[in-house]
């Protein structure tokens, strides 16, 4: 069972050596989201060098640089809200509450796995449980936010809230516009937070978009838009924060823009040779873990052991979650079912092809 | 008192918004006085308020939508204005829905309405019938009703089945096609129905095509020919048993359908029979379909375009006399 994580006990525990006193409560808030983002670094580093032994067959697809803004989007949805990560969201879909062994299995195509085989990589998800689970077609999952958002309302739920995250690439196709506008229309309690990374796989900003930035869509489609550094993750968390509180309370849709460097390649095939040495000494393209990590440090929130020994045990459950994975069963085509359909009966002959 | 398919459709709604709380209907021009392009949810709005909902121009948003409040326990059904501008929510009925049970173990049901098929002077892209497009992909019924009754019934099947379903409705028989009164049974979905039986040639059919089909084999009967009528109903899954018995009993094929010629409903009838039955076969199966063109929006070169009685009624004799 998916459940949202548990906020303010468990990060307490994580965060030795914190400072006492009223600042403590964002302290924590702080930490805990850092360490999320730490987890998706360690485990997304356990990808792909997976990958690179060649244990993980079609992709792999990082959050690096993303870490932050990604992180401070799971952070504040509770136990009934639904996150609609994308690709790029390992730091989210940890926050949210995603355990490290459906990450894992998915991309080795454990049986165990929510996706059993049928799918990989960050496609996986728990819809029963509020995580939406992607397709590849950008702008897609934003009306399937909205739907779910517009059904709990007919139900008579209330107090949710719907986040859904999209890069600055997928913000071109029709089915976002569409999906924004309908989400705006029905006035459901929707956080869109795009990340703008600089790259849509190889193609630049200025092949993807012409408005001077993405925010000023905003109001283009009646939402409140909000504008962060993504490398910075007080920003983040106060921001987003702000944006959930908002749309929560019944104001319109809220966009959240970040700016970051993709600090990877669009998957790890790729060694995106084709960004420019400049770009990497922009303030957007700072290490947002590294970044953070020296704030932490700088400002006392934890010291240097309390530091390492949080690294060194996500790096144990990461190791266990991968050993746990690698002895399941991948898929069999004799076990498979073969069935498109829950309705039986209504299946076209499914043992012939 | 006599009830036109269009009438069946609305009234299946009514049932189903009265029923059953999960379900509300989503499309373009519904809602209000209005009632939808064709009537089709006349009244509804005003009779259960907040569930029959007007949208923008959006079909691949209506249908996104509809899949996140299925995922979340609703039974939506979305109408879509034209099947043609189905075309642009394609991604999400078959990318999204289609794949969804089987990825992830959760069904979507959501039920797409697509008032299809060809109609004197609407054109290119008011005409189509995409029932074969939609049946090639896996993850999705596709339901044709051809009958007052069975786009009363099938209606509500569809939307109690766990998994995405397309239901064709076909436009030309919207106001033209009556029945006495509403069924009170059902035939099971995913059957084909012997509309008529006969021993001398097969032609299956769906939609539309039947009232064509029909108007053959009673012409054909005064030439002293006993035609079968095979109704599939559902084009998928497709009801290939009851297809091969009644090839079985006549020794001849003849498959018609309104859709393009390039593969489709027919060329599967006809690929199933001739691997599965090739035995049972007196003659060549033959298959009618639309032309390989755009519709055309003149009614002298649509009703050519379109398989018409004459061009069945003279496949026919050739197979029959074979």
């Amino acid at each position: 069972m998916l459940q949202t994580a548990q906020r303010g006990k468990k990060s307490k525990k994580a965060a030795p050596g914190k400072p006492s006193g009223k600042s403590a409560g964002v302290h924590d808030r702080f930490v805990e989201a850092f360490r999320w983002m730490l987890t998706a670094r360690i485990l997304e580093d356990k990808l792909a060098s997976l990958y690179r032994g060649g244990m993980i067959v079609g992709g792999v697809y990082l959050g690096r640089g993303q870490e932050a803004v990604s992180a401070a989007c799971g952070m504040f949805l509770q136990k009934g809200d639904v996150f609609g990560p994308l690709i790029r969201d390992q730091a989210g879909r940890s926050a949210f509450g995603e355990p490290l062994l459906d990450v894992v299995r998915t991309y080795l195509g454990s049986v165990k796995g929510p996706m059993r085989g049928r799918d990989g990589n960050i496609h996986r998800g728990r819809p029963r449980e509020n995580q939406l689970a992607m397709i590849s077609h950008l702008g897609a999952m934003i009306p399937v936010m909205v739907g779910k958002l517009m059904a709990k309302r007919m139900k008579g739920e209330k107090d949710f809230v719907g986040l859904t995250t999209i890069g600055e690439g997928g913000m071109q196709t029709g089915a976002s516009h569409e999906g924004l506008n309908i989400a705006a229309v029905e006035q459901v309690p929707l956080v869109v937070v795009v990340t703008n990374n600089h790259w849509a796989y190889s193609t630049p900003n200025e092949r993807e978009f012409a408005c001077a930035n993405l925010v000023d869509r905003a109001i283009g489609y009646g939402y409140e838009g909000h504008k962060i550094d993504g490398t910075d993750l007080n920003q983040c968390l106060e921001v987003i924060e702000t944006a959930v509180k908002r749309a929560r309370a019944g104001r319109p849709p809220q966009l959240v823009v970040a700016e970051v460097l993709r600090l990877a390649g669009h998957g790890e095939h790729d060694d995106a040779s084709y960004v420019p040495q400049e770009m990497k000494g922009q303030p957007f393209a700072q290490d947002p873990v590294a970044r953070t990590e020296k704030f932490i440090l700088g400002n006392g929130l934890l010291n240097a052991d309390a530091l390492k020994q949080m690294r060194a045990q996500i790096a144990k459950e990461v190791d266990e979650a991968v050993a746990t994975a690698q002895q399941e069963d991948p898929p069999h085509p004799r076990e498979e079912d073969w069935r498109s359909m829950s309705t039986g009966d209504l299946l076209d002959r499914p043992q012939l092809g | 008192m006599a009830v036109t398919y269009l009438e069946a459709i609305r009234e299946a709604q009514t049932k189903l918004l009265r029923d059953d709380p999960r379900v509300f209907i989503y499309g373009q021009d519904i809602a209000g006085k209005f009632g939808g392009a064709f009537k089709a949810t006349k009244g509804l709005a005003e009779k259960f308020p907040g569930r029959v909902l007007n949208t923008p121009i959006s079909e691949d948003a209506m249908v996104g939508t509809a899949i996140g409040a299925a995922l979340e326990g609703m039974r939506p059904i979305v109408e879509m204005q034209f099947a043609d501008f189905s075309s642009i929510a394609l991604n999400q009925i078959l990318n999204n829905a289609g794949t969804h049970y089987y990825r992830t173990n959760v069904p979507v049901p959501i039920t797409v309405r697509l008032p299809s098929g060809g109609t004197k002077g609407s054109g290119p892209f008011h005409s189509q019938s995409m029932e074969g497009l939609y049946s090639h992909y896996p993850g999705v019924v596709v339901m044709t009703p051809a009958t007052v009754e069975d786009a009363y019934t099938m209606l509500i099947d569809a939307v109690a089945i766990d998994d995405p379903v397309v239901y064709c409705e076909h436009k030309y028989l919207y106001y033209h096609l009556k029945a006495e009164a509403l069924p009170k049974d059902s035939f099971p979905v995913g059957k084909a129905r012997i509309v008529r039986p006969g021993r001398d040639l097969t032609i299956v059919t769906y939609s539309a095509m039947l009232h064509e089909v029909i108007g053959v084999a009673n012409e054909l009967q005064g030439e002293g020919f006993e035609i079968e009528i095979v109704d599939l109903r559902t084009v998928k899954p497709l009801d290939t048993a009851t297809v091969l018995a009644s090839v079985a009993r006549t020794g001849r094929l003849l498959a018609v359908g309104e859709a393009f010629p390039w593969g489709g409903v027919t060329a599967e009838v006809i690929s199933r029979v001739t691997t599965e039955g090739f035995h049972l076969l007196d003659a060549a199966p033959v298959r009618i379909n639309a032309k390989d063109t755009p519709i055309p929006y003149h009614p002298n070169l649509w009703s050519e375009h379109r398989p018409n009685r004459q061009m069945i009624l003279t496949k026919a004799r050739q197979i029959l006399q074979e």
